[in-house]
């Protein structure tokens, strides 16, 4: 296939933000999946760098091939996703919180003195194995699995708890396994976001994954809102183009991300594209 | 050497228990996981640095003023982000993610003005000398440590257990609705609650930043982790859990670091994090919890 030189000029100036639009609409979607059964994850960054720490090692280390390292990518972050969501999900929802927030402030520490993950300078000369194409499709095959289990019985149950976890239960909706169901999707498309944005970044470091960047995530998926599995990954476009254009200004971006999360919560809690997923019957 | 790693595990830990007690009292009395919290732990020992380094007040002056404005600071915040979403009765996540969009907007906003380098009080502030006892080092700052958390700690129980406030403040942390029935004016004790827990908040980041020597915008992110640690294993709203599981905390990371590695510090206290949570979520002191419907 040869491209047209045209394109490989734009691909090449702006190739690096084409792929964080795919990154972040996946980050977006997993904290959509979370917060669209009521809980509220702050781990998503901290998944994300388990991925991306976990698969650079496999491909530094024991030299595993991409299509290998891709899937095997999600394995920590769900492992780290029921160790702590199975104890949390049991409470309150400000248990998970917390606890998911503490994740990403222990793990930074963790990378940061441990000397296998190249502590404070991080890893180097990961190999750019993850094409756009790749990222894209994995976004679309997300969003469109997304859409199908919303649009099911299952979207119904989860948009149940949304609203009332009690009167959702009472209902007979098994609400801890949905939960944790939901927690354990978010781990593991936070993990392959980790996996691709390290090998298209080819260098990651500790601080990437900490709370500043989970606290963007966040506001990715309020900003769009969660009444369709669209609207975060607009959400996270909105907010990835945004400092883009607006260079000037990138010292005070995570000012905005921060107000960009008081707002929605106090006076848009549907997120800019309000409207909900349309259903047969509802 | 036990018994000094000891010492100096205890006066860590006071720190981390008088941190973990405004924010714990900050959630019992008004339900919120205020993450805020620890913005006024860090704007605390920014007025130290301000009042010593600029206007050279001696420390005996600069603690009481910085603890108090970060009460102030934290009255106004606790006003700006939380009043609607009481009013409306919103779920506890939704004042926890305005929260925690506006520490992140406080700390960035921060950082920008002030840069993320780390800055240090003026030398000289504190005696530097170690008294020794028994063998046993304590230094100026330890001491100051031990006295401002136990003359405050002592005036919080007191507050708490021996006044008409405190007996209304528990009314409130007991149920809400039936404590504003009773003629208790909610709108003023919730701005109170806070103006306390922003002073615990604030002296424990001027007694840190004395004791570390260092100041940094977001220093108070990392002790958040701390507070996290002693709440949970206390119990949500625990105040006395709050006082044994920090003072447990402080020892257990001076022994780490002493007899492991210091690395591992922040990996171990998360470990307990959540072993409890897996063993004994209502915290190692705390009732069992009843969920509320």
């Amino acid at each position: 296939m040869t491209i047209p030189p045209w394109l490989d000029d734009f691909l090449w100036t702006y190739g690096n933000l084409i792929n964080a639009l795919g990154v972040n609409g996946l980050l977006a979607l997993s904290m959509y999946v979370v917060l669209s059964v009521g809980q509220l994850s702050l781990g998503q960054a901290a998944f994300m760098g388990l991925g991306a720490y976990s698969s650079a090692l496999m491909t530094l280390q024991l030299k595993l091939p991409f299509f290998v390292v891709l899937p095997a990518s999600c394995l920590l972050p769900v492992a780290f996703a029921l160790a702590i969501g199975i104890p949390t999900l049991r409470l309150s929802g400000v248990y998970l919180a917390i606890a998911t927030i503490g994740l990403g402030e222990v793990l930074r520490a963790v990378y940061l003195n441990l000397d296998m993950v190249g502590g404070a300078l991080g890893l180097n000369g990961i190999p750019e194995k993850a094409q756009t194409w790749m990222i894209f499709s994995l976004l679309i095959v997300a969003v469109a699995g997304l859409w199908l289990v919303a649009r099911s019985r299952i979207g119904r149950a989860m948009e149940a708890m949304r609203e009332d976890t009690t009167a959702a239960a009472v209902m007979g909706i098994n609400v801890g396994r949905y939960q944790l169901g939901a927690l354990v999707t978010s781990a593991v498309l936070a993990g392959i976001a980790g996996c691709l944005s390290a090998h298209q970044s080819s260098f990651i470091g500790p601080n990437e994954y900490g709370f500043e960047p989970a606290v963007t995530i966040l506001s990715f998926a309020l900003l769009g809102g969660i009444g369709t599995p669209i609207a975060p990954v607009i959400g996270a476009w909105i907010l990835t183009l945004l400092p883009e254009m607006l260079r000037g200004f990138s010292d005070l971006r995570l000012v905005f991300n921060g107000l960009i999360i008081v707002g929605a919560v106090l006076f848009l809690p549907r997120g800019l594209i309000g409207w909900r997923m349309r259903r047969r019957g509802a | 050497m036990l018994a000094q790693q000891l010492v100096n595990g205890v006066l860590l830990g006071a720190t981390y228990a008088l941190f973990a007690l405004g924010f714990t009292l900050m959630f019992g009395v008004l339900r919120v996981i205020n993450l805020t919290y620890g913005f006024y732990f860090t704007a605390g020992a920014f007025l130290s640095l301000l009042l010593t380094a600029r206007f050279g007040l001696s420390i005996a002056l600069a603690l009481p003023l910085a603890a108090i404005g970060a009460g102030v600071i934290a009255v106004v915040i606790d006003w700006a982000l939380l009043t609607r979403l009481r009013r409306k009765q919103a779920p506890e996540l939704a004042s926890l993610m305005v929260t925690l969009g506006g520490v992140l907007a406080l700390y960035s906003a921060m950082t920008a003005w002030l840069g993320p380098d780390i800055r240090r009080l003026p030398p000289g502030l504190i005696s530097a000398d170690a008294i020794v006892l028994w063998g046993l080092r304590v230094t100026a700052a330890q001491f100051l440590i031990l006295g401002a958390t136990s003359v405050l700690v002592a005036a919080l129980l007191v507050l708490l257990r021996g006044t008409r406030l405190g007996l209304a403040l528990r009314a409130m942390a007991e149920r809400p609705d039936a404590a504003g029935l009773m003629g208790i004016n909610t709108g003023r004790a919730a701005a109170l609650v806070s103006f306390m827990s922003g002073t615990l908040a604030g002296a424990g980041g001027v007694l840190i930043g004395l004791n570390f020597n260092a100041i940094q915008p977001f220093m108070g992110e990392s002790m958040m982790l701390r507070g996290f640690v002693v709440i949970i294993v206390g119990g949500l709203g625990d105040v006395r859990g709050a006082l044994i599981a920090g003072l447990a905390l402080g020892i257990i990371e001076v022994l780490t670091a002493g007899y492991v590695s210091s690395n591992l510090k922040e990996a171990v206290a998360f470990m307990i994090l959540v072993a409890v949570l897996w063993t004994r979520p209502q915290g190692l002191f705390g009732r069992s919890v009843v969920r509320r419907a």
